[in-house]
């Protein structure tokens, strides 16, 4: 087989592939609901409504789709100058280890400095994160998915030991948690009583912001540019390293913000299953959105939904909650192999 | 530092560290067969676990342990037939594909699990390959117990080894595959068709990763436990890349690796251990793959066509 690209491709292929795929991860879902032994209309319907059916279920879709939009910013940022972030849950916790440093007690500042603070110093955690990998890949040529994988497994194990040493929480009652954030340092509910914060708005103006920087300033362009050809982008002048560590410092940000975001927002302290692989789905979110800004955020509420959906439907249901991930794996290689067949048409031989 | 000393000479340390090895021989020569070819194939981890669960199920339901084994490699290979697909004909992103069948694959296998065995506690026992002593050779101080007194799957892994290096480096399909992750618009012009080539490349190693996953249920542990491939896949990547591509030295690699991972694991129990906190022997291990892909930077010799789509006909 070979693939002829197409020369304009029509506006039927372009808009009904990449919805084809999703139907057949549909589709594909309901067979495997079907083989665990369910109904599959019925556990689709539980999806549905576990993830918008109530007010309640509505907002806990929003809490979830807070860190995923920060994450899934990181990757999507990094991926479109082909600096391949893997790391953002490593990110993610060092963002949330600066904050609970800081928030509890250490800065006894009114909340409209502290929270600024809180969040500036989360964001530089991530971004710091994120350097090293990225100097090493722009300098010695070293793999960044390999060396940003492996870094989030220590920083896992850093965490762990600052949870069970130096950040232990005395009155825990033996449990390896941090102590919990003074009240200043708390991000404020949206609406009084309900458990959506702030994060959520720090989430969506973040994405505009990044949208904005790429199509508004010459750095977003000079990181497209990086992205499309590296080589090219050196020819006509474009500083190829020093791009690469810019987009490092602004991804690894917004994964340390995601960090900020869950602590002050959501837990008020920090333990070791604060991200339950948010830096990972985030990879699934940014390619859902096509790595465009404002895309992850409604691949981000998707994703969540399809989360908070399947917790709610596991239990009401009995088939396990795997099914998420099993569904956002398929719509993230169905989507990946939907977006070149707008473009190209497969001439067998 | 005695302690240290008392460690390195005592036998049980080497055949606690072939036996961790063993695992990461079989996936490590599955990603260097199938980035030679010029596929990265990030799926590792995923088919990792899916061998794992696969050889354990299938001796659980009353195959033998060679079937067993047989049978993880089929799963893998059926994964890697996925990989193989979406990235070989149709040139997709390798990166995206490979970490999409990781996410499928480990998610797959935990939801057939729950599936399969919906009432239990604790994941049921098999009988696992038991020691094979090679007469004589087992006798030799050290290094007999550690290489010869083991199960025959890791008999297995060396001779996987042995036999990656002999059709990479000895044979015309070893020459074809090199060439295909190097450049492979001359294999085209062989007449050869790299298509073949790679996804043939995809496929067998995806099998031999599975085989390293099914040698964590089958011959190290007895049991399937959640999270128990724990970032090995990975560790076989950067392992490759130790190896500069080469099967002899990504096998050395691999041995210092387990060595060292044995290590920390005894080092622990000394005095060492009551003043260290134990993650930092845990984070050893990774620490050790950053530096040796940063110190193996400065000679890699990368394929050059790795993560190269071909499309034949294209310029």
């Amino acid at each position: 087989m070979r693939l002829e690209p197409i020369a304009a491709p029509s506006l039927a292929r372009r808009v009904g592939l990449p919805l084809a795929a999703l139907a057949a991860t549909v589709v594909i879902g309901m067979a495997v609901v079907l083989v665990a032994g369910a109904e599959p209309f019925a556990v689709l319907g539980l999806i549905v409504k576990g993830a918008v059916g109530s007010k309640f279920a509505l907002l806990e879709t929003l809490n979830r789709a807070t860190p995923l939009i920060f994450t899934g910013l990181a990757v999507a940022v990094a991926f479109r100058a082909k600096l391949w972030n893997i790391g953002a849950e490593a990110q993610l916790y060092l963002g949330a280890v600066v904050t609970v440093l800081l928030g509890t007690g250490t800065l006894a500042w009114p909340a409209p400095l502290l929270l600024p603070a809180l969040g500036l110093a989360a964001a530089l955690a991530g971004a710091l994160t994120l350097l090293g990998p990225a100097w090493a890949k722009a300098r010695l040529g070293v793999d960044e998915v390999v060396t940003t994988l492996l870094l989030n497994f220590i920083v896992l194990l850093f965490v762990s030991m600052l949870l069970e040493g130096p950040m232990k929480d005395p009155m825990g009652m033996g449990w390896p948690k941090s102590e919990r954030l003074i009240a200043e340092a708390r991000l404020p509910r949206i609406v009084e009583g309900l458990r959506l914060h702030w994060g959520f708005g720090l989430a969506l103006i973040a994405a505009v912001i990044v949208w904005l920087i790429q199509t508004r300033t010459t750095f977003g362009y000079a990181m497209r540019a990086v992205g499309q050809n590296a080589r090219t982008a050196r020819f006509v002048g474009i500083p190829v390293g020093a791009v690469t560590l810019g987009t490092a410092l602004l991804s690894g940000s917004l994964a340390g913000l995601a960090g900020f975001s869950e602590v002050a927002g959501l837990k008020g302290n920090l333990t070791l299953d604060l991200s339950p692989g948010f830096g990972y789905t985030g990879i699934v979110v940014a390619m859902l959105a096509l790595l465009h800004p404002l895309g992850v955020v409604v691949a981000a509420l998707f994703v969540a939904g399809i989360f908070v959906g399947a917790d709610s439907m596991s239990r009401a249901a009995g088939v396990p909650s795997y099914i998420a991930d099993i569904l956002l794996a398929t719509a993230l290689l169905l989507m990946v192999l939907a977006l070149p067949m707008t473009r190209f048409r497969v001439r067998w031989r | 530092m005695l302690d240290i000393l008392d460690i390195l000479l005592s036998a049980t340390f080497w055949t606690a560290a072939v036996r961790i090895m063993s695992p990461l021989l079989f996936a490590t020569m599955g990603e260097l067969i199938c980035e030679r070819a010029g596929v990265l194939n990030l799926g590792i981890e995923g088919i990792m676990v899916v061998g794992a669960f696969a050889g354990w199920m299938a001796v659980y339901s009353g195959l033998g342990l060679w079937p067993g084994v047989a049978v993880a490699m089929l799963a893998g290979m059926g994964f890697g037939l996925l990989h193989a697909t979406l990235t070989v004909p149709f040139g997709l992103s390798q990166h995206v594909v490979g970490l999409g069948i990781t996410l499928l694959a480990t998610a797959a296998t935990y939801f057939t699990y729950r599936i399969a065995l919906p009432q239990v506690s604790s994941p049921p026992r098999i009988e696992p390959f038991t020691e094979w002593p090679v007469p004589l050779l087992s006798e030799i101080p050290v290094a007999g117990p550690a290489f010869f007194a083991q199960t025959p799957l890791t008999y297995l892994a060396f001779a996987t080894v042995a036999l990656t290096a002999w059709v990479l480096y000895r044979t015309p399909l070893g020459l074809a595959l090199r060439a295909a992750g190097e450049n492979p618009a001359a294999v085209e012009a062989q007449g050869l068709s790299v298509t073949v080539l790679r996804m043939g490349a995809v496929i067998i190693g995806s099998g031999l990763m599975a085989v390293g996953g099914a040698f964590l249920t089958m011959s190290a542990f007895n049991s399937f436990f959640f999270e128990m491939v724990n970032g090995r896949g990975w560790i076989c990547i950067a392992l490759v890349v130790f190896g500069a591509w080469r099967p002899g030295k990504a096998a050395l690699g691999a041995l210092l690796f387990a060595a060292f991972d044995a290590l920390q694991i005894r080092l622990q129990q000394t005095g060492l251990g009551q003043v260290v906190p134990y993650q930092v022997f845990l984070m050893l291990p990774y620490a050790l793959s950053i530096l040796a892909l940063v110190a193996m930077s400065r000679r890699a010799e990368v394929p050059a066509a790795l993560m190269v789509p071909f499309n034949k006909g294209a310029r």
